[in-house]
């Protein structure tokens, strides 16, 4: 089988949560067999340009091979975070949905 | 000892559904064993606002929703005993604990034993500037004189201690919300407070329960991608927790939702840092270890949990005021609507730039961008774009209240002398909190348990 590019929004599920401007995005892969593709592919560099409207000062994931799941945790992103935040989503939910814009190729 | 304990959630957030908890406390009900249903509805900024609300109405200051959240199922509850814990206490866990016994009184039911866990207020336990020296990262206390509230997150161990002393209700203010579920399961198993595998279950269990229907399908659908049947019934959670500190999750039978792998990992993470150490009260959990199983139709088995012992310090939410918040908002239709929308928007920056300089705000283009972008984002589309219904939405923040109503007015002014067709001009100020984390010497942390109510 030849590879193919997907959306991680095809292959997973993200969550987002907030503690004052530090934001967590879980993505956990619908299907275990996706887990090393994304592990390999999906690395904090490639996360903070996905981030870099929001200008990132520090991305760190968390991989947890037994829930085929990672954490990302993105500091500075939330604008002051939910109490400072001049925007409509000062929790960042809303953010969880652009790491799954990210582009990966698996196989088959 | 028993070996089983079956913990509900009734509510996860404030603003949760109110009749979420009925068919949860039936399901508790058919359970064989101790049963606990817990409301956590205590976010960060809730109890600073409710602070404020005491100090307007020294009676206030408590959840404004516990009529709706409790009396539904007290009655069940104590009959059945049930027993409730609840952050719905905020910044009044006594006013809340008397209105509970009100509401029995009114259901005609006997008055029940009802706790209050005192203790995590830090008004006149530590002064401003001591609470700024403890702050984690960031300064938003410096300098500060008057704090609006400080509340230390309590464990679980104050929530063991009022349920051991027989409370059928345990009210509390600030707890950690894994607390909600790990309380009820130290009374449960007499777990000793330094089983760091146990307690470290107890935490994941409340983690995974604290937010409600967040584990049975809620905040997971993605269709079709990610379906979940009849979200306007979705079920809330039952965990069926054992003394050795296993656990599944599950929901009560006919209702909507799902409880699957995906639905329980993604909450097994939700607001996580570093998985290898979630900082609770009473231990530091590791989830790097956790393994999810689905064993059954919307049963779903978590182990795995690792405990190390517990931090040396306790955190603390400190608020202080942040001024106000201001956000007006006017639309633009039709032809060009875009051109307009830009034209309007610069119009307004032009005359903040003669009228209140020093202000910072923001302008997003509801249509075009309205989450994902920052000020340069949404101008950037607004170049762009060829959207037939725009609606600006200005914000800023001030302690100048004054200059705040200057943004809110310029964009009112857009009525009559700015660009064609703007139309629906909605405008609010809200008062602002700013919050901080801080890190807490435990000496500071005395929990106190009060008993109201029958045979206290």
């Amino acid at each position: 089988m030849s590879p193919r590019t997907v959306l991680l929004h095809e292959i997973a599920g993200a969550r987002s949560g907030d503690k004052g401007n530090r934001l967590n995005i879980a993505l956990v892969c619908r299907d275990p067999a996706h887990y090393a593709a994304v592990a390999r592919q999906v690395t904090p560099e490639r996360v903070a340009q996905a981030f870099a409207g929001r200008k990132p000062t520090r991305v760190v994931r968390y991989d947890l091979p037994k829930l085929a799941a990672f954490n990302f945790v993105l500091d500075d992103v939330l604008e002051g975070g939910v109490n400072a935040s001049l925007g409509l989503d000062g929790h960042g939910k809303s953010l969880s949905f652009v790491l799954l814009e990210i582009a990966i190729e698996i196989e088959g | 000892m028993p070996d089983t304990a079956y913990i509900g959630a009734g509510a996860g957030f404030a603003g949760d559904r109110t009749d979420a908890a009925g068919p949860v406390a039936d399901a508790l009900a058919k359970c064989d064993g101790l049963r606990f249903l817990m409301f956590e509805c205590l976010a960060e900024r809730t109890l600073a606002l409710s602070q404020l609300e005491r100090r307007r109405d020294p009676k206030a200051g408590f959840n404004p929703s516990l009529d709706k959240f409790v009396g539904p199922i007290l009655a069940r509850c104590l009959r059945d005993r049930i027993k409730i814990v609840g952050n719905f206490g905020a910044a009044n866990p006594r006013g809340a604990a008397e209105r509970i016994l009100k509401l029995a009184d009114e259901q005609g039911l006997k008055a029940p034993r009802v706790a209050v866990i005192e203790g995590d207020d830090l008004a006149g336990v530590l002064s401003a500037q001591e609470l700024a020296a403890r702050e984690i990262d960031g300064a938003i206390l410096r300098g500060a004189t008057q704090i609006v509230a400080a509340n230390l997150y309590l464990g679980g161990e104050p929530i063991a201690q009022a349920l051991d002393q027989g409370a059928d209700i345990v009210v509390t203010g600030r707890v950690a919300d894994s607390a909600l579920a790990l309380g009820p399961l130290m009374h449960a198993f007499g777990w000793q407070r330094d089983n760091w595998d146990r307690l470290a279950a107890g935490t994941m269990a409340g983690h995974l329960l604290e937010c409600g229907a967040q584990v049975t399908g809620g905040y997971f659908a993605d269709p079709p991608f990610k379906p979940v049947a009849r979200m306007a019934d979705i079920g809330y959670p039952v965990a069926e927790i054992g003394a050795d500190g296993s656990m599944v999750i599950g929901k009560p039978d006919g209702t909507g939702g799902r409880v699957e792998r995906q639905t329980v990992t993604e909450q097994l993470l939700y607001e996580i840092h570093d998985p290898a150490a979630y900082l609770a009260p009473d231990v530091v959990l590791d989830l790097t270890a956790v393994t999810v199983e689905e064993i059954g139709r919307d049963r779903v088995r978590v182990t795995g949990a690792r405990g190390k012992p517990a931090p040396d310090t306790l955190k603390a939410t400190v608020c202080i005021d942040g001024g106000v918040l201001g956000e007006a908002e006017i639309s633009y239709a039709g032809p060009n609507a875009a051109a307009r929308a830009r034209l309007a928007a610069e119009t307004v920056a032009e005359r903040m730039k003669r009228r209140a300089p020093g202000l910072q705000f923001r302008t997003d283009a509801i249509g075009l961008v309205s989450v994902l972008g920052n000020n340069e984002g949404a101008f950037a589309r607004l170049r762009n774009a060829d959207a037939a219904d725009v609606r600006l939405r200005f914000a800023a923040q001030s302690v100048i209240t004054a200059e705040v109503e200057t943004l809110l007015d310029e964009v009112e002014g857009l009525y009559c002398a700015g660009p064609a067709g703007g139309s629906g001009v909605r405008r609010r100020l809200t008062p602002r909190l700013a919050s901080a984390s801080c890190l807490i010497e435990r000496k500071y942390a005395q929990p106190r348990v009060v008993m109201l109510g029958g045979g206290a």
